[in-house]
């Protein structure tokens, strides 16, 4: 599973340091560096190319894995840097961008976009998988989610727009139906296909989502 | 406007429906002349809900429009654009207005249309909106709120008798079946055996079937709709036709051939009524009937 990312225009990423002039530049030893969005190298060129833009870069890291608490160790040791920058750079996702928010009293600017959560399907193939619905429903759907396979995230069966198994919006693109009908019928489980879903419940899921752990759930990891 | 049109239904005859898109802007003297065309020589007329994810005048709004000009006008809803709030909003305005009868869409891609940055809600599909409907009539909303005042639509839904695959395709016209859908309007139909074999097995609900007739206007658009349009097949025959025809008599070929679809499916009784969709070509729809012998 990795977040998956995509680089900002550069447009846009200057646009946001349009009030800084020290930058620190933040990469993820995770994610990002399997997606190649915000490794090593990656932070390395975007470093570059703020130079050439004219912006003094006061420092850089990769941080092992951005979104943890752990950042906040990398936030030390990198103290004097960040200090000395009016502008941190993100290359991690929007979770990395958060994670440093919370230490940092300073402009914390994301260089990338945040797409979706994706699993690896075969190698180097990353597909969004589920939407944190709130409300799964697989196994009715024969393990297939249809809330993200569909492109319109129906429930009830195809839309009249299925041309010979594939979906209406892009011809590579297999109907979330077809693979559901296909796999139920595998299965010997048809009949899930008659079964009606009713509206999905928005409010399982009012934003903005938050779990606590019990002291006693927090206890059994230390 | 004798009788309404779920009473047509009832009463067996051959029902004929057709269908107009409203304008792009304010323009409305375009429509107003195709209702006025049309309200004496169908049984229904659908309009169309922001057809291929185009923003145009409302649905509701051209309704309004036939209704006032005394025809007898079949609310098309997709739930691409509102959620259950502004539907069941609109059902209810549609209603006091003497709108009652409701033709229930998913509604095509967001991408297809010119609002390609906009967001696609699908929060209820075509089988919860049709759900939906019966909880209004049961005087409760979709929050399960107490509602003053009745309501009670003649629901309409949509299936494609060509879908590829079909197995699927059938389940969610069974799913729509069950969910109170009293007709169906099809996908075009070209091929009247495939349509036929799809009859006897709709024959098994009690739900009336109006075939889908889409005008075709030359070779060039019936090989475009076979080759492209999820759902729908062309036999070679009938874009043979049409290529023979005279230079500038495609369209009158066109409407001969869908006047001798409708006239066959009468005369057979393999379904209980036709949808016309001459798209563009509203003009076009009583040469139709005409050659259809309607
Ligand atoms: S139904 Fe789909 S989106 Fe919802 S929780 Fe299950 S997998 Fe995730
Ligand atoms: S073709 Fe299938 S996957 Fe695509 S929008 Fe329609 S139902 Fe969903």
């Amino acid at each position: 599973m990795k977040t998956i990312t995509r680089q900002k225009p550069y447009e846009e990423i200057l646009q946001q340091l349009k009030f800084c002039n020290r930058v620190f530049v933040v990469g993820c030893g995770t994610c990002a560096t399997v997606l190649q969005t915000g490794g090593i190298e990656q932070v390395s060129e975007l470093r570059e190319k703020l130079q050439g833009s004219g912006l003094l870069i006061t420092g850089s890291t990769v941080i092992p894995t951005a979104c943890d608490e752990m950042t906040a160790a990398s936030v030390s040791e990198n103290e004097a840097a960040i200090q000395g920058a009016n502008g941190i750079l993100v290359m991690a996702c929007a979770l990395g961008v958060q994670r440093l928010n919370f230490y940092l009293d300073k402009a914390v600017l994301p260089a990338l976009d945040t797409l979706f959560i994706g699993l690896e399907e075969h190698p180097g193939y990353y597909m969004e998988a589920c939407a944190q619905c709130g409300q799964c429903i697989l196994g009715y759907t024969a393990g297939i989610c249809p809330v993200t396979a569909c492109h319109k995230g129906l429930l009830n069966g195809p839309c009249g727009g299925t041309d010979k198994g594939k979906c209406e919006v892009d011809q590579e693109r297999d109907c979330a139906f077809t693979l559901i009908y296909n796999r139920l019928k595998e299965q010997d489980r048809l009949d899930l296909m008659r079964h009606y879903h009713p509206p999905r419940n928005a409010q399982v899921v009012p934003r903005p989502r938050v779990k606590i752990l019990e002291q006693k759930e927090m206890e059994q990891w230390v | 406007m004798g009788m309404k049109f779920k009473q047509l239904l009832d009463s067996g005859k051959f029902v004929v429906t057709a269908e107009i898109a409203p304008p792009k802007g304010t323009d409305l003297e375009q429509m107003f002349h195709h209702i006025e065309l049309l309200n004496d020589k169908v049984d229904a007329l659908n309009v169309t809900d922001h057809q291929s994810s185009v923003m145009r005048f409302p649905s509701l709004g051209g309704c309004l429009a036939v209704k006032e000009r005394g025809g007898e006008p079949i609310l098309q809803m997709t739930c691409r654009d509102r959620n259950q709030i502004a539907l069941q909003a609109d059902l209810l305005l549609a209603y006091t207005r003497g709108i009652e009868n409701v033709l229930c869409l998913t509604g095509d891609a967001m991408t297809v249309g010119d609002h390609k940055q906009a967001r696609g809600i699908f929060e209820l599909d075509s089988v919860q909106l049709l759900r939906a409907i019966d909880f209004l009539e049961e005087k409760k909303d979709l929050g399960g709120n107490a509602l003053n005042g009745e309501t009670a639509f003649c629901k309409g839904a949509i299936v494609t008798p060509e879908a590829d695959p079909w197995e699927p395709q059938y389940n969610k016209f069974e799913k729509k079946v069950d969910a109170g859908a009293e007709f169906f309007q099809t996908q075009a139909i070209y091929d009247l055996e495939n349509f036929t074999r799809f009859m006897d097995y709709a024959r098994g609900f009690p739900v009336k079937i109006l075939a889908g007739i889409v005008l075709l206007t030359s070779a060039r658009m019936a090989k475009y709709m076979t080759e492209n349009v999820p759902g729908i097949f062309v036999p070679q025959n009938l874009i043979d036709e049409l290529s023979s025809a005279p230079k500038g008599g495609a369209l009158n070929k066109g409407i001969e051939i869908a006047g001798r679809m409708i006239a066959a499916l009468k005369k057979d009784s393999l379904c209980d009524g036709v949808h016309i969709m001459a798209i563009n070509r509203e003009e076009a729809v009583p040469d139709i009937l005409e050659a259809a012998g309607l």
